[in-house]
């Protein structure tokens, strides 16, 4: 087995866990692996410099693996997703005057309800209007991104058109925090520990866990280019079997300590320990001085089955883009974004009880509306609208 | 050259932005803005209606550009990266030096080349200053560190200033070490001792 180095971005987000618990306890070296874990300030130059080879592979949010392969939003370059790193992991927080003008429009019923909230949402923008007022802002990571997709899903499936009704801004993660406390957005969705750090600061309300909306949804990947993948099949094999080997020491609580002391540190996601705690836990404070709530799909990493890439995942993510004019609906299109995810490679690493779960994984089950066919985008997408529009 | 071109900057770093500003008006472009600010950073760009964005790889507002791609009713214009699989050599050292282009669709490639090019050059010029800088600084207090701890060798040991230096470069030598690394251990001792 000949020692390989791979130079890989990532941005500081606890769902890299599985990439830097395999360079840092060594799992990428019993592969024969050396992994030089680059941090980078972008999802853009991290999708860049993949693409023009400064990284061999990189973290990636899934649907820019998707979109990056069909050349949609940027240069096209077919990308191979043989891992997915992380399933889940956002929330939706809105502001203290927002919860209280949510509340107060749901007239008692449970806001935790996502179909009641976002009627509830519905309904202040349609008394905002009456008077005049700005329209409602929301902050999410990025245009190819399942939090864009999440507050997209949410919002039409109250009547809220979020081209027409709302703003919806790009906001760097680290920047969502700052903007809500000076009211330049109402609410964002965006992945740990930012929730939790505007729930601290009293600053915001955990409306919404991203699993409310999506039960399982493919939220980062491992990609590599698919040209750079060509005659490299040993290498990724290992790669998969040290991220695998990763996600099962994160998966044992007995671990959790040092693998929150081991993410805290200044060169990985540098925030509070108990902060990433609250992730791996999956149990977080949702209201300034208020309760905790727990749910242990809250973050999936190589649990269940998350990690293996499903083609019905991706050609998920397309139905997402092709719902909000991002992406033409095309046969074409359709059949890149499925070969974009490979299961056949994770299968290969892995050995075939690596897909047992495959049946319960390949079910995203959204909180509304039919059950997912990648066969049937059109009648999918078809189907959403005109609830949307009949409101 | 088309000193008509509406040139916008995105950098957080004064310096670098005033640098890069200079050169491009010394290049003949006049229409050069730079905001600095990241909040509200689409519409400042919508409101100055640019031909050309430059913005500094490390800012993390580069995602908030990726919003213009999209088609929405906010946009004038769309507006392309100036990234595409023929100019890899281009884009490898705009990427090399921290610098991204973004350029409205349909500019022609020549025009955006000496712009370009023009960046790059005071992006790496701006880099090497940050070096000569920082190994300034680094001397510096290398400097400050060796004159502490010859003045608790001269103390200590009751010797001359000269003889203090001509053991911290003995011992220097002997173990292999730079003269300010043992300095270091000589101060770090002396406190410790304290």
């Amino acid at each position: 087995m000949s020692g390989e180095s791979l130079r890989i971005g990532f941005i500081p987000l606890t769902d890299a866990a599985a990439l830097m618990i395999a360079a840092d306890k060594g799992f990428a070296a019993k592969q024969g692996l050396s992994l030089d874990l680059v941090r980078e300030v972008s999802w853009s130059n991290v999708r860049d410099k993949l693409n023009i080879g400064l990284f061999d592979a990189a973290h990636l949010l899934a649907p820019v693996a998707v979109a990056s392969s069909l050349g949609i939003g940027h240069v096209k370059m077919p990308l191979l997703v043989p891992f997915v790193l992380a399933a889940n992991g956002n929330a939706i927080t809105v502001s203290p005057a927002l919860h209280g003008a949510l509340t107060l429009a749901a007239g008692g019923g449970d806001l935790a309800d996502p179909k009641m909230s976002s009627q509830a949402l519905a309904r202040v923008i349609a008394e905002r209007r009456k008077r005049g007022a700005d329209p409602l802002t929301f902050g999410m990571t990025f245009p190819f991104s399942c939090h864009n997709y999440l507050l997209r899903f949410w919002m039409a499936a109250g009547g809220v058109d979020p081209d027409e009704d709302v703003r919806l801004v790009v906001l760097p993660p680290p920047y969502m925090v700052d903007s809500l406390s000076s009211r330049q957005v109402d609410g964002f969705c965006v992945g740990a520990p930012w929730n939790s750090v505007a729930v601290e600061l009293g600053i915001g309300h955990i409306l919404h866990f991203g699993n409310d909306i999506f039960a399982r949804a493919p939220e980062k990947v491992l990609a590599v280019r698919a040209a750079w993948s060509a005659n490299r099949d040993d290498v990724l094999k290992r790669l998969v079997a040290a991220l695998d080997q990763a996600a099962d020491f994160i998966n044992n609580p007995d671990n959790l300590d040092e693998l929150v002391a081991l993410l805290a540190a200044p060169n990985r996601v540098a925030v509070a320990p108990e902060i990433i705690e609250r992730t791996f836990k999956g149990r977080l404070r949702i209201a300034p001085g208020g309760p905790f709530r727990t749910d242990p799909n809250y973050i999936l990493i190589g649990r269940d089955g998350a990690a293996r890439p499903e083609p019905a995942h991706a050609a998920w993510l397309y139905a997402q883009m092709v719902r909000w004019r991002q992406a033409p609906l095309s046969p074409d299109f359709l059949a890149a974004a499925k070969a974009c995810f490979r299961p056949d490679i994770y299968d290969r690493s892995l050995g075939a009880s690596a897909g047992l779960s495959v049946a319960r994984s390949d079910k995203i089950q959204a909180f509304t509306g039919q059950p997912f066919d990648a066969n049937d985008i059109a009648g999918h997408v078809a189907a959403l609208q005109a609830e949307l529009k009949n409101r | 050259m088309d000193p008509a071109l509406n040139i916008v900057i995105v950098d957080e770093n004064p310096v670098r932005a005033a640098i890069l500003a200079d050169g491009l008006r010394e290049a003949g472009y006049t229409r050069v803005a730079r905001i600095e600010e990241t909040t509200s950073l689409l519409t400042r760009i919508y409101s100055l209606d640019p031909d050309v964005i430059l913005i500094d790889l490390e800012n993390p507002s580069r995602d908030v550009l990726a919003q213009m791609f999209q088609v929405s009713r906010v946009v004038k214009r769309p507006i392309a990266m100036f990234v595409d699989q023929s100019d890899a050599a281009a884009i490898e050292a705009a990427v090399d030096a921290g610098v991204s282009a973004y350029i409205v669709d349909g500019l022609k490639k020549e025009r955006i080349k000496g712009i370009l090019d023009l960046c790059i050059s005071r992006f790496n010029a701006f880099a090497r200053l940050t070096n000569e800088l920082e190994r300034a600084q680094n001397a510096l207090s290398e400097r400050k560190v060796i004159d502490r701890a010859k003045g608790i060798l001269m103390k200590v040991k009751n010797v001359s200033e000269a003889d203090a230096y001509a053991m911290l470069r003995k011992t220097a030598m002997n173990e292999n070490k730079k003269i300010a690394e043992v300095a270091q251990s000589v101060v770090t001792a002396a406190e410790l001792l304290k």
